[in-house]
């Protein structure tokens, strides 16, 4: 990582489209166009003057820090924010949606980063929340799951089944049904919040036929996320945000050079890579699990994690992963098989904590984060105590200890007092992770830890996570992004099917290889690649 | 066009924003006290121009307040942590009516608080139990409670109102050390503790944390069962407290005490600002919420109305309460956002 000079600020910001040509549809019609548009929060410009100009038909990105400001545009389009000035033109016309129902009404769909599903009412019942298809105040229930198993199959997910709680469903499967209400109004500009984010690497595949499919009808896509690969394969333009700002508009999405990109967004450039890794550890293992298993979930797993040993899992989404992380973990019982952590039986969460064991789960809304607490005690939820003297919690010391942790993780704001809730998507994440950083953790569960960080808070975070690993600690890594198993984990795991099917040091095994295992589980077919 | 822009040094000492909040709904809260002062002097200015008087009807108020404000303050704890405890009124009826059973008073006035606070806390305890790992709602649950509560309460005193002959335990309410009222003392006291508790301390952080977001508790390895647990008991032990005050203000118990005090505790919490949903309230807020309901009832005493059209208002109010809130929250953060 160095701290570099701008690469090249010669860029002239209005780029033709390159990949116009085969978006089809009503051509370059701009629908889309917003000037110097700002968005104040208490304390914080959120929007500082953003430029943005989508055209019919084309995928255009967006691209910038955790906390940069993409979440609260797309809010402003979506009528859940309103601006504070500066002019968006829709069609052509001023527009200023007042409320989410007002921007469905003018054709434009949000998926948002954090999923909006009411968890107690079935898939079709969400999908069409908000303009449910009824007849004199009767909900035409059977015409809504039609229409409902009509758009999954659309979205190759057929075997959802409409009348399904959505409480019941995985996490993947939610984002299909958030796509799903996307898709089930008639829009004209769909706006995508790290719809990847949550998707295994083939469902992002399918998400780019669908984002095709729509693109070539003439519908307008705007796309955030993290990920520089998938923006070069589906984008056709990118605007750059950074603290609020546009420093960078319309450039090509396939060929502006990474470096470019990275520093625009950054004002610097990184070296995206994983640290280095030490010799192999070999000291007696400090998690041992033997024959774990859980019905419907996976079975017969065992593994082993040595002190400082950094031991990835990858896998598919629903290939068993996160449930296996949380057994371990002692929040789901296992029907059969042990745990032991240092010699130690775990058996629930409680005693998992008290030896020493941690886990930043893979909802972090749901599962991790107090909303309405001030980031500093989210981030001693499972510390205070340590803090605390015969009862009594001490608020600046915490305070201190959280500090010292968002300053390692780059956590903007970097005020550790503001409610969880005002922080970008990101920087959530950061605070889930940073909980396991302030000590006395030996062996840590990361449950997709980098979804949703930026390139260059990503780079610091594997950073940490290898200061832990020399430090002693065990870490047990979960991640959809095959490379970043492949890149800072010592040993790796392959889980299919809820079976862990193979296991190598990670230096002897290629991308390729992995991709081939956790689809198909078989080494034949890899080898050609 | 592209420009390197500053670093973004845009947080503030926003964190006390929150604080802020809480501060101004209390304010608030002041706001309507002072308004029904007024109404008071309005309507019976013969009254108010007499100090003593006044003094008087403040410890009057006050007094009045103390045993639901010690029951609202448990209540608060139950709501922030998630939950609701329907059962307190009947609770205090069961405590009160064990602790004047002639066996317990012939164990004197310390045989009789021991005993209601014990029940209190028993009974609560066993609503803990049932909620925490019989997995019954919370509601379903306490609302069993009450009935079963007052049942048993009936079935001790055989329906019969039980005097206390105990000095002790009726000099309660009338002693005033340094002028004022014992019961007070013991308000402020529970006020104190709560307020201690909740915010400074790590049982009140679990506290906050079960009711903000149980699986985030439950996955940062508290023990979210037990502190449900000794949430409720809390809740019963406040009762107990209550109950034993209430015994001393009539010098008697009987199985129809403290009717409907669940209702006015959870009122007073939700006008304090506590969130029905949990994870946030202030021991504050809802003191100032009982007060304003002492404040009503003893509005309409001085004024001779009839309890009948006292309740219509104070259900006109709990409304009128919430709704004020709602409106000044909002324009609130929207003054902020400008
Ligand atoms: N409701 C809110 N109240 C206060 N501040 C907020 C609120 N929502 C967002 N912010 C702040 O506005 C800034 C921009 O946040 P935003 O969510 O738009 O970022 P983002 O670009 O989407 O980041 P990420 O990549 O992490 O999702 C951040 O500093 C954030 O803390
Ligand atoms: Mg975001």
């Amino acid at each position: 990582m160095s701290e570099e000079p701008d690469v090249d600020t010669s860029e002239a910001p209005a780029v033709t489209p390159p990949g116009s040509d085969d978006s089809g549809g009503d051509g370059h019609e701009v629908v889309l166009r917003l000037t110097d548009v700002v968005k104040t929060f208490p304390g914080v410009r959120a929007l500082d003057g953003v430029q943005l100009e989508v055209r019919a038909g084309e995928v255009h990105c967006l691209l910038g820090q955790n906390g940069a400001g993409k979440s609260t545009l797309i809010k402003v389009l979506a009528g859940v924010h309103h601006a504070d000035s500066g002019e968006v033109l829709w069609l052509g016309e001023p527009f200023a949606p007042a409320t989410p129902q007002a921007a469905m009404r003018a054709r434009i769909a949000t998926i948002y980063q954090e999923l909006d599903l009411v968890d107690d009412l079935s898939v079709a019942e969400n999908a069409f929340l908000g303009h449910e298809q009824s007849r004199f105040g009767f909900t035409k229930r059977r015409s809504a799951a039609v229409k409902t198993r009509e758009i999954l199959a659309r979205l190759g997910h057929a075997e959802i089944p409409p009348r399904q709680l959505v409480r019941s469903l995985p996490a993947a499967a939610k984002q299909v049904v958030s796509m799903a209400r996307a898709l089930s109004h008639d829009a004209r500009l769909i706006v995508m919040d790290e719809p990847s984010a949550v998707l295994a690497h083939d469902e992002v595949e399918n998400l780019f036929r669908i984002i095709r499919g729509l693109t070539a009808q003439g519908i307008a896509v705007i796309y955030i996320s993290h990920r520089l690969e998938e923006i070069r394969e589906i984008g056709d333009r990118v605007t750059v945000l950074k603290d609020g700002r546009t420093t960078a508009a319309n450039l090509p999405a396939r060929d502006t050079p990474t470096r470019e990109l990275v520093s625009r967004m950054t004002g610097r450039t990184i070296e995206y890579v994983f640290p280095p890794r030490p010799t192999a550890p070999t000291a007696e293992p400090l998690l041992v699990v033997e024959g774990l298993s859980r019905a419907g979930e996976f079975a017969d797993a065992s593994l082993a994690v040595a002190p400082g040993e950094i031991v990835g899992i990858a896998g598919l989404v629903g290939s068993g992963r996160s449930e296996l992380l949380e057994t371990i973990f002692g929040a789901r019982r296992a029907d059969s098989g042990r745990v032991t952590l240092d010699g130690h039986r775990i058996t629930s969460v409680g005693g998992a904590v008290r030896h020493g064991m941690g886990m930043a789960p893979e909802e972090r809304k749901s599962q991790a984060l107090l909303l309405d607490e001030p980031v500093f005690k989210n981030m001693t939820l499972s510390s205070f105590a340590g803090f605390a003297h015969a009862g009594f919690t001490d608020a600046s010391d915490e305070r201190k200890a959280a500090s010292k942790t968002a300053d390692l993780l780059e956590l903007r704001p970097r005020d550790v007092s503001r409610p969880a809730r005002t922080l970008s998507g990101g920087n959530q994440q950061k605070v889930v992770v940073g909980r396991w950083l302030l000590g006395g953790t030996k062996l840590l569960l990361l449950d997709e830890p980098t979804r949703g960080v930026d390139v260059g808070a990503r780079a610091e975070l594997y950073q940490v996570i290898r200061g832990l690993a020399a430090d002693g600690v065990g870490v047990l890594l979960v991640s959809s992004e095959v490379p970043e198993v492949l890149g800072l984990a010592d040993r790796v795991l392959v889980m299919r099917e809820g079976r862990l099917i193979h296991e190598a040091p990670a230096e002897e095994l290629a991308e390729d290889t992995v991709l081939d295992l956790v689809m198909a589980g078989s080494l034949m077919e890899g080898e050609a690649a | 066009m592209i420009t390197e822009t500053a670093p973004p040094e845009v947080q503030t000492g926003k964190g006390k924003r929150r604080l802020d909040e809480n501060v101004l709904r209390n304010l608030g809260l002041v706001g309507v006290l002072v308004l029904l002062v007024i109404i008071g002097i309005i309507t019976r200015p013969d009254l108010y121009s007499d100090p003593e008087w006044v003094k008087d009807n403040i410890f009057t108020i006050l007094q009045q307040a103390s045993a639901i404000g010690v029951v609202a303050v448990g209540m608060t704890f139950v709501i922030i942590g998630g939950g609701i405890d329907l059962s307190v009124g009947a609770i205090i009826a069961l405590a009160g009516v064990w602790a004047t059973t002639l066996a317990t008073q012939s164990y004197g006035a310390a045989g009789m608080i021991f005993c209601a606070l014990l029940v209190g806390l028993a009974v609560g305890l066993v609503n803990g139990v049932l909620i925490s790992y019989g997995k019954l709602v919370p509601f379903i649950a306490t609302l069993a409670m009450m009935v079963a509560a007052r049942g048993l309460a009936a079935q001790i005193s055989g329906k019969q109102t039980q005097v206390s002959t105990n000095t002790t335990i009726n000099d309660i309410a009338t002693t005033r050390p340094l002028g004022i009222p014992l019961l007070v003392w013991i308000l402020a006291l529970v006020v104190a503790i709560g307020w201690i508790v909740l915010n400074r301390t790590t049982f009140g952080r679990r506290t906050v944390a079960i009711g903000g977001n149980p699986e985030a508790a439950r996955l940062a390895g508290i023990n979210v069962k037990w502190q449900t647990l000794l949430l409720y008991g809390l809740s019963g032990l406040c009762c107990g407290i209550a109950a034993i005050m209430l015994t001393s203000q009539g010098t008697s118990a009987q199985a129809a005490m403290a009717n409907l005090y669940e209702l006015d505790a959870i009122a007073a919490a939700i006008i304090g600002g506590t969130l029905l949903s949990g994870g946030r309230g202030t021991i504050i807020g809802t003191l100032f919420g009982v007060l304003v309901f002492a404040t009503i009832t003893n509005l309409f005493a001085i004024n001779n109305l009839s309890t009948e059209v006292q309740n219509m208002v104070k259900g006109g109010i709990i409304v009128a309460a919430v709704l004020i809130q709602q409106f000044r929250y909002r324009s609130l953060t929207q003054l902020l956002k400008r």
